[in-house]
């Protein structure tokens, strides 16, 4: 199989952070807001290389996604950045209304998101984000697989015109995609082509399903695995090709089970080729406090429960 | 320029058009329509430096309003379609499928005028922030103008933006509050009292104007040249506009039962009567 080399830990949020500091490079429209947390969403490099089109908008969420809005009127280009629950669950509506409803060029970065946020708590551990995000028409929802995507997809999201959300972790994970590979919004990214099953993940898991994918090629099993890295719009047709070929389905992903990329694809299979599939992802239930490691460990989020998983819908095959 | 007595031909039309529309919807909201029909009609025809003809969603070079509490749609349809934005006739087809004329506004219908989908309150005076602040951004130096029901301010969010443009000197915005004292439930006063409303601007670095009487179209002239000298100077402007809700038919007004209600087919001639046509019905 195509083997990912592990080439350095690095978190997501910088990976956009950079890439916004490019996208400012590159248009001078594109500005950057924040809510009290430009260094913790790693907007300070924007703020540092542009004063004049950062915006600190104080503890204030809900007044920031409006501001930015009013901003898209004015041929800019507003990136509000904040911990993924404030800037997703806490203001759904304004998002809804002023965001997607009026179809504003806003994008939304949501760092901290997932499980893997650690010791924080659940307060700050979104794992519904991106179920808010994409039931939302006109929203487009990304969820880079690692710090040279998350650089990509703010490159990418800045050159679309419309409403993004972008969603990053806040820890150190693992890099493994080249440098500089252009983003294509809706495609998914196919990693390592198999046989027996197809591993659909996105986010922190895709990194956890290459390794899955790694361990059951040693056990004879030939994994495909594909990023989907746009959960919306959905890559409809890669998916179903993949399913058609394969048989057999795993979806993983740092989300509750309703409404994230599972559901996604199943939604997908179940209208177009009725498959086998098995979900990780987490259970109906809030996170807690714990290191990232103990964190996606303890919730079931790691390449041996995807292998558990592929075992279980190899026998429903 | 027009002279007082013909923006309140114009008001007494816009609303008549009020009325009808919404008894013919069966839906919609009357009282705070009527209640700021001059201050629209004030700001269509005289205080805001735009041009219908040359509508554009990013309004450079021209004055901006948002209204944020997005329920006032029949006063906000009336005096676009008066001013000129689309034909006064497309007004009976306000809340009707197919419409562009929404129960609140909306961006989703291709109705030139509305740049951003007001209803769910409390969200205008941030939108008008983000214009603002891209208007400086982009060297533009027209105005961007809110308008906010009393009973809206009981929205957190309007204090965050409030805060904001205190803060950051967002000096080229200017915001009506449309003070009658009226909300669904109850009066303000009863649901969630304002205290004293100027002294709450005042102290979150804005700058306030009263106009007393709001439905006096001179007054409202007077208060929004006022509101509009004090901008440019450091502090965001408020201007509090004291309205009667339902003004313009008697047994409209002093009660906030035409908020979200409409008058019948038997009630609807006996307001009209009260306000003789001046420049045509749709």
């Amino acid at each position: 199989m195509t083997h990912y080399e592990l080439k350095s830990s690095k978190e997501l949020r910088a990976g956009m952070g950079e890439g916004l500091v490019e996208a400012g490079k590159r248009n001078e429209n594109v500005v950057a807001l924040s809510a009290d947390v430009k260094g913790s969403v790693k907007m300070d490099g924007f703020a540092k290389a542009y004063p004049d089109r950062f915006i600190q908008c104080g503890i204030a969420e809900a007044n920031m996604v409006g501001i930015a809005a009013g901003l898209s009127l004015c041929g800019k280009v507003p990136f509000l950045g904040g911990f993924a629950e404030f800037v997703t669950g806490r203001v759904y509506d304004q998002i809804r209304q002023v965001v997607c409803y009026s179809n504003k060029n806003v994008k939304i970065c949501g760092s901290h998101a997932g499980i893997s946020l650690g010791e924080d708590g659940a307060t700050h551990q979104t794992m519904e984000d991106i179920a808010l995000m994409k039931v939302l028409p006109n929203m487009t929802v990304l969820v880079p697989a690692d710090f040279n995507q998350a650089k990509s997809a703010t490159l990418a999201a800045a050159e679309y015109v419309g409403p993004v959300y972008l969603r990053l972790g806040r820890s150190k994970m693992p890099c493994f995609l080249p440098e500089g590979e252009k983003f294509e919004i809706g495609k998914a990214q196919l990693l390592n082509e198999g046989k027996d099953l197809t591993l659909f993940a996105c986010g922190h898991l895709v990194w956890e399903a290459l390794q899955a994918a790694e361990a059951l090629e040693k056990e004879g099993i030939s994994a495909e695995v594909i990023n989907i890295h746009t959960i919306k719009p959905l890559d409809v047709e890669a998916i179903v090709a993949s399913a058609r070929k394969t048989r057999a389905v795993v979806t993983c992903e740092e989300h509750l089970f309703n409404g994230g990329l599972g559901d996604s694809v199943a939604q997908t299979l179940a209208l177009h080729c009725p498959t086998p599939m098995e979900y990780v992802a987490v259970d109906d239930r809030f996170g807690e406090s714990g290191t990232p490691d103990e964190m996606l460990t303890n919730y079931h989020l790691r390449a041996t429960d995807i292998i558990e998983k592929v075992h279980a819908v190899l026998r429903r095959k | 320029m027009k002279t007082i007595a013909e923006l309140q031909q114009i008001a007494t039309q816009v609303r008549r058009d009020i009325l009808r529309m919404t008894t013919a919807a069966k839906s919609g909201h009357p009282g705070g329509s009527m209640g700021t029909a001059d201050w629209f009609v004030a700001m269509n025809f005289q205080i805001m430096d735009f041009d219908p003809a040359r509508w554009t969603m990013d309004g450079k070079g021209e004055d901006m309003l948002f209204v944020s509490q997005g329920h006032i749609t029949p006063v906000i349809y009336s005096t676009m379609a008066r001013r000129g934005y689309f034909p006064v006739s497309e007004l009976a087809t306000f809340r009707k499928f197919g419409t562009r004329l929404q129960g609140h506004p909306s961006t989703a219908h291709n109705l030139p005028g509305i740049r951003m989908a007001s209803g769910s309150l409390g969200q205008g005076m941030s939108v008008g922030v983000g214009a603002a602040l891209g208007k400086k951004m982009t060297g533009d130096n027209h105005l961007v103008y809110t308008m906010h029901g009393d009973g809206e301010l009981e929205e957190g969010q309007i204090w965050e933006a409030a805060m904001f443009a205190g803060a950051k000197k967002v000096d080229n915005l200017i915001a009506t509050i449309d003070y009658n004292n009226q909300q669904i439930d109850a009066t303000v006063d009863e649901v969630m009292t304002l205290g004293d409303l100027k002294a709450k601007f005042e102290s979150f670095l804005w700058k306030v104007v009263v106009i007393e009487n709001g439905n006096d179209m001179q007054q409202v002239i007077d208060g929004m040249n006022q509101a509009k000298a004090l901008a440019g100077h450091g502090s965001p402007v408020c201007v509090i506009l004291t309205t009667k809700m339902g003004y313009g038919v008697d047994f409209m007004q002093d009660t906030n039962k035409y908020h979200g209600a409409v008058l019948s087919a038997d009630d609807l001639p006996k307001a009209l009567a009260q306000l003789p046509e001046t420049l045509g019905d749709f």
